[in-house]
């Protein structure tokens, strides 16, 4: 009943949307490595712990606020938790290390890491949690005969408006430009006045709460939460960072968008078991073409 | 904890020595079982170590190589029928030559991005080895057959805790070997400071991939023994957290150090087993263990018991 065009046009918007999870999660990993070259392991459960607090959120309130209006709710708690974590995480783990070599400062990430899903897997009792929103999924826009739910697009347009935020802010903001000066040069930034501490501070917020809102919808999506989900994600969003070009925002979200999109096309013709080794063969291949991603500025390295 | 004295160095050796092989004697299944891994350990840290530790590149992907090697002896025993003596060569070969594929066009990128290509391979394997037939797909390959060794049916544990004793003894005289050898001097130069090493003539990314190279045998090897002491092996023995474990083993005893990376191993396999009966406190061990990385990066960047820095 489908011809294969309208089977990979479904796996597009399916694509479509596991990219923008990806986008979403990519852009706090890039930030956070272009302002202080780290590469935060633990960001893919601080995804998780959106997850998480969106659904026990949800379960509380659901009663009052049922539908979009709880969700949001859970969101934005989920994105306080989260913000909150990903800043306590870079405050009392991550500064005090800012100096030591690169590769203590990766260790301690993974430390995180293993706090966080430990922490959460304590908590549940490493069952998976199960999510029910109470959203109807069959309603939504028909084209031909494949069918864009209206939960797909109100989550593509949520990433389309974080990203486009997020893009203004960086470019068009003193916030912004602080951070961009600090990617390229820390100690003239103390030198001039900017409070290089607090500009940190403030990207670990941003990039976990926008890992938070993918974590939430991800959760309302897929309906099911399990402690160790961030590892893989985290890994994707990675890749995804590295395609588009690591440190780079638009990077980020391209590498995000084009890894979703390729991976299911990979589902597609190489069966969902191969998709992964699609993925990564994809990230080796690019990094061996082009070293520094898609939109990455080539650069010196400095020890 | 320097030894000043080579006499005192070489009399806590040899009653090291001793003390680990006289314990047999003394101890129970479970116990020689849990020092087992401790020394299992030990050798995938000391494989790591040439590449972590000696020339400062970071592998998250250290699993596959072991991945590699046991998959290597399991398929020739099972499939083919070889002894498992003749698969060693065959599993160190294999092993640098995947560490060739990956390595070569990989080593002259920058430090992260090494990370993460070791990763996606490490994965890439994990998952090849889930799906094909030869591997045995998900339930991995079982009953492989434990070998002779002049004879003696290495069937017991102890048999295991001595192989694997006298593994790490050769280990650690092949890392004292290349430590101080010309190519090991120019992986210190390389860590030290890459640019310079290139100035003065070192030809960076050939040693790196000697190193990688070096490393993946080692690994290798080790994945052999490992695959005929556990006489099945499945994906899920060497999937990320295995190498993470790893890793953490080298980075947390001391990068390069050889007793810190021995104590960071033995460390890495004993100190979850010390948790792992205690009530409600079981389920937490890696949630302190995660804690405690945190602490002692914090306060011991380099490790518990680091390498001397070079000094300026």
């Amino acid at each position: 009943m489908f011809s294969a065009w309208e089977l990979i046009l479904q796996q597009l918007v399916n694509g479509l949307i596991l990219g923008s999870f990806y986008a979403l999660v990519a852009l706090g990993y890039s930030m956070v490595y272009g302002i202080i070259k780290l590469l935060n392991f633990a960001h893919g459960d601080i995804y998780m712990t959106g997850a998480f607090i969106c659904l026990s959120v949800y379960g509380a309130v659901s009663g009052v606020l049922p539908g979009w209006t709880g969700i949001a709710v859970s969101v934005l708690a989920a994105m306080a938790v989260s913000g909150l974590l990903g800043f306590l995480a870079q405050k009392f783990a991550y500064r005090p290390l800012l100096s030591a070599p690169r590769l203590s400062l990766l260790i301690t990430a993974i430390g995180v890491s293993l706090v966080i899903s430990n922490t959460v897997m304590v908590i549940t009792k490493s069952q998976p949690l199960f999510f029910t929103s109470g959203l109807d999924n069959s309603l939504g826009i028909k084209f031909g005969s494949i069918t864009v739910t209206y939960i797909q697009i109100i989550m593509l347009a949520v990433s389309a408006i974080l990203m486009i935020s997020l893009t203004l802010f960086i470019n068009r903001t003193m916030m912004g430009k602080a951070m961009r000066a600090i990617a390229l040069d820390q100690d003239t930034c103390a030198l001039v006045g900017i409070n290089v501490n607090k500009i940190i501070g403030l990207t670990f917020v941003l990039g976990s709460a926008l890992a938070a809102i993918a974590g939430g919808m991800a959760c309302v999506y897929y309906g099911n939460v399990q402690y160790n989900m961030g590892y893989m994600i985290g890994i994707k969003a990675f890749t995804a960072a590295v395609i588009g070009g690591i440190g780079s925002v638009p990077g980020a979200m391209l590498g995000g968008i084009l890894l979703g999109l390729l991976e299911a096309l990979g589902t597609q013709f190489l069966g969902s078991s191969w998709k992964d080794v699609f993925a990564f063969g994809l990230l080796i291949l690019i990094l061996i073409l082009r070293p520094n991603g898609l939109l990455g500025r080539s650069e010196i390295e400095r020890m | 904890m320097g030894f000043e004295n080579k006499r005192t160095k070489f009399a806590v050796l040899a009653a090291l020595f001793v003390l680990a092989a006289v314990l047999p004697l003394f101890l129970d299944n479970y116990t020689l079982n849990v020092l087992w891994n401790a020394m299992f350990y030990m050798l995938l840290a000391l494989g790591l170590n040439i590449i972590v530790g000696y020339t400062g590149l970071c592998d998250l992907g250290y699993a596959a190589k072991f991945a590699i090697g046991a998959y290597t002896t399991g398929i020739l025993i099972k499939t083919f029928g070889w002894n498992f003596w003749l698969t060693l060569p065959v599993s160190a070969l294999v092993s640098a030559l995947a560490a060739c594929v990956i390595g070569a066009p990989t080593l002259k990128l920058r430090s992260d991005y090494l990370a993460i290509v070791t990763l996606g391979f490490a994965e890439i394997v994990r998952i090849s080895a889930r799906n094909l037939d030869i591997t045995g797909s998900a339930s991995g390959i079982n009953a492989i057959e434990r070998p002779y060794f002049f004879g003696i049916h290495l069937t017991k544990i102890s048999h295991w805790y001595y192989v694997f004793f006298a593994l790490v003894i050769v280990f650690i005289i092949i890392s004292k070997r290349i430590r101080y050898s010309r190519f090991g001097r120019a992986l210190a130069f390389i860590r030290e400071d890459e640019d310079a090493a290139q100035a003065m003539g070192v030809n960076t990314t050939l040693f790196k991939l000697y190193a990688y190279i070096a490393g993946a045998v080692l690994g290798g090897i080790t994945g052999s023994f490992y695959a005929v002491k556990m006489t099945s092996i499945s994906p899920g023995s060497f999937d990320f957290t295995q190498s993470a474990n790893i890793l953490l083993a080298v980075i947390l005893g001391g990068m390069g150090k050889i007793p810190g990376v021995i104590v960071g191993a033995a460390f890495f396999a004993i100190f979850p087993e010390l948790f792992r009966d205690v009530p409600f406190v079981g389920n937490m061990r890696m949630l302190f263990f995660g804690l405690l990385l945190i602490v002692v990066m914090i306060n011991r960047p380099q490790g518990l018991w680091p390498e001397k820095p070079v000094k300026r």
